[in-house]
């Protein structure tokens, strides 16, 4: 298989570094090699942000950046961050937007990019406990019954 | 704890917790830094998974004590943004002469496309400059081991070395094995005045030794130093450093290639060789920022080609430039959609500051922290920014030349953490060069260092473990420099009594500290949690010894 591209875009706050870091778990704990660039610094104070995830089975992922027009997935948390990341997209590339989810059934509103990972698993075939596996190491066990609604709300949804 | 299981013998992590990983892998004994994006994390997660580690006032303290520390035969790194080099390079640049008794290593984080820098310089320039050997890693595997080869490197030819790191090596995940661990050093004292005292008797013969210490240590790169030969193409090499490496990779994956993990010295002998396998075919430089790999390898007498850098010695590399690159398109980069810019978070207590300086239409001499994020519309009330702590040396300056009724209005802006940084020498000069109009200086201290992440610093009273330490007093070190008037308030509790104070102090020809306290609403919690443990440990440790005391009678 070749290198599979998943980018994360929203704001600064929207759970884009989380939820790359979530399919980034995945993958590697299923011994892809995997590469997750993101940019730090300025992101938590509400701009813009983007976080690619790089895997393949079988070859070296190189470069941790996903080149324009090469994603196959374009996850996006926030509406207003289509157009600026849309670039990023390849021919017949799949883009998961909010609009995708029945927001108002989220118990809480923080939880959209569980949701959103949940929407994006049915295009994978990892099982939803492998999902879970990896949700739950990436956030406090507070959360995790909440995030497996959101998670199962995406997916079925 | 950190985010990763340190015990894993696979690990998906950044390059930043790979060499957090590897310092504590190689039993680093001591290290110092002052935060910079993007190399804050790496003294963090090194002090979480149980290293000893301290924020300084500043990169140049930091370098001493760390040099110290080596100079006492341990383990010691140093960490910084590449900015912050600038302010230590005067330590660096005599500590390649005396050499160091045990490791040290400068851990140098470059910002190439300035996600967070005031400038893309590029430290390759600083490593020859200053003769300090210097490493490139590539990805998080390479950050955790070239730290070590570092580290090696140091010990054995009794030198301090630089890793140098851009953000994406920094910030990007990738898979690591970790090694075993190597044996820690006794840290020892031992006499060696004309090798560690750099008066010119004992420099000048420092530097000569310096330069054949070079030429060893190139000979040492050829030979053993990390880099390898890709052959594929017989009609294609490119030569490469760092995250480029990768790029390369992945734009050109029929070319050959020499990897360069140490890049200074070059080992120039590899070079030749590599070039000659392509002669009268097509040799390549691909490197990012300033053609530095480039411009050596062309003065040793080596034909290659290299980016067109009107283009792309700007901004990061990533594979579609690169694809460019060899392409030899020299159009201009493709205008990104433009995304949201960050600003300042809504209830942020310098929306309140800049509110108040713009309503009083001042010329605001500012610094480096989130309130840069003040210079940009809709607040556009920052008129100066260049280095840590140049808020007060410009204002000054300012209030030298200017007209008086502009004198009058300028005031230097500077946060807590660039002023214990910076600005405490500037406060001295305005006491010594007093300007004829005064001075108004403002300290926004929202008690702690916000801009990269929340980092204690000598002002907020914590460590950088958060454990209680001595707190520095800002309006004290203004009354010993001479300043006339020292006043604290809340900005945002009292915003009409911080703006009756600056009015004032814009009236007097006198030299005026106002200290605006009001904490970074996204710290706060995570100040009082800190605070509140502080405490509580210490009611606890003072409960012990009472009883311990009772106990043995001598209550």
């Amino acid at each position: 298989m070749s290198v599979v591209n998943v980018k994360f875009a929203g704001l600064g706050g929207t759970g884009v570094i989380k939820a790359s870091d979530v399919m980034a778990e995945l993958v590697f704990e299923q011994g892809y090699d995997v590469k997750k660039a993101e940019v730090h610094g300025m992101s938590q104070r509400g701009g813009s942000i983007a976080s690619d995830v790089r895997f393949a089975k079988g070859e070296e992922v190189q470069s941790p950046m996903i080149p324009t027009g090469e994603a196959d997935y374009l996850v996006v948390f926030d509406e207003t961050q289509v157009v600026v990341n849309e670039a990023f997209l390849k021919q017949g590339g799949v883009l998961l937007t909010p609009a995708d989810i029945d927001v108002s059934k989220l118990e809480n509103v923080k939880a959209l990019n569980v949701a959103m990972l949940g929407k994006l698993s049915k295009h994978f075939d990892f099982t939803v406990d492998q999902w879970t596996v990896a949700l739950n190491k990436l956030f406090a066990e507070k959360f995790h019954e909440g995030n497996k609604k959101a998670f199962m709300l995406g997916r079925e949804g | 704890m950190p985010a990763f299981d340190p015990n894993a013998k696979k690990m998906l992590i950044s390059g930043n917790e790979a060499i957090s990983l590897s310092m504590r892998h190689c039993n680093v004994q001591f290290a110092a830094g002052y935060p910079g994006t993007p190399s804050t994390e790496i003294l963090e997660d090194y002090s979480e998974l149980g290293g000893y580690a301290q924020w300084a006032p500043n990169e140049k303290v930091a370098a001493e004590v760390a040099l110290g520390a080596a100079f006492g035969h341990a383990r010691s790194v140093v960490t910084m943004k590449m900015v912050g080099l600038n302010v230590a390079s005067d330590v660096l640049y005599t500590a390649t002469y005396t050499g160091v008794d045990g490791a040290m290593v400068w851990i140098v984080a470059d910002d190439p496309g300035q996600g967070s820098s005031q400038n893309e310089q590029d430290t390759r320039n600083h490593a020859k400059a200053s003769v300090c050997p210097m490493f490139e890693p590539s990805n998080s595997q390479e950050a955790y081991d070239f730290f070590r080869i570092a580290v090696q490197t140091s010990e054995k030819f009794k030198i301090p070395v630089i890793l140098r790191m851009t953000t994406r090596v920094d910030h990007s995940k990738s898979i690591v094995v970790p090694k075993e661990e190597l044996p820690a050093m006794v840290p020892n004292f031992e006499r060696n005045i004309a090798g560690h005292v750099m008066v010119p008797g004992f420099s000048k013969p420092a530097g000569r030794r310096l330069r054949a210490k070079m030429d060893e240590m190139e000979a040492w790169n050829v030979a053993e130093g990390p880099n390898r030969v890709e052959m594929r193409s017989e009609d294609f090499g490119i030569i490469v450093s760092g995250i480029s490496y990768h790029h390369v990779r992945e734009a050109a994956p029929e070319a050959s290639i020499l990897k360069l993990g140490m890049t200074y010295p070059l080992p120039m002998q590899l070079i030749k060789d590599f070039a000659k396998k392509f002669e009268g075919k097509r040799l390549m430089v691909i490197e990012e920022n300033d053609p530095w790999l480039a411009e050596n390898i062309k003065a040793a007498g080596i034909q290659c080609e290299s980016k067109f850098d009107p283009i792309f010695r700007f901004g990061e590399l990533d594979v579609n430039r690169v694809r460019r690159i060899i392409a030899g398109d020299r159009n201009p980069d493709p205008v990104p959609v433009k995304g949201k810019p960050p600003m300042l978070c809504p209830g942020c207590p310098h929306r309140s500051s800049f509110a108040m300086l713009k309503e009083l239409d001042c010329i605001v001499s500012g610094d480096i922290g989130c309130y840069t994020l003040a210079a940009l519309p809709p607040i556009s009330a920052m008129d100066y920014m260049i280095d840590m702590g140049a808020a007060i040396g410009m204002g000054i300056g300012l209030r030298n030349v200017l007209p008086r009724e502009q004198a009058k209005k300028v005031v230097s802006v500077i946060g807590d953490s660039t002023f214990v940084h910076s600005g405490i020498t500037g406060l001295v000069e305005a006491g010594y060069n007093r300007p004829d109009t005064g001075h108004v200086v403002v300290i926004l201290d929202n008690s702690i260092t916000a801009m990269t992440g929340q980092q204690e610093h000598p002002g907020t009273g914590r460590h950088l473990d958060h454990s209680p330490a001595y707190k520095l007093d800002y309006g004290a070190i203004a009354k010993t420099a001479g300043f006339d008037n020292v006043y604290e308030v809340n900005q945002v509790k009292e915003p009409e009594k911080f703006k009756e104070l600056v009015k004032e102090a814009l009236e007097k020809d006198e030299l005026t500290l106002i200290v605006a306290k009001s904490p970074c609403i996204l710290a706060l919690k995570s100040i009082l949690a800190w605070d509140k443990a502080n405490k509580e440990k210490a009611e606890k440790a003072l409960a012990e010894s009472e009883a311990a005391a009772k106990k043995n009678g001598n209550f």
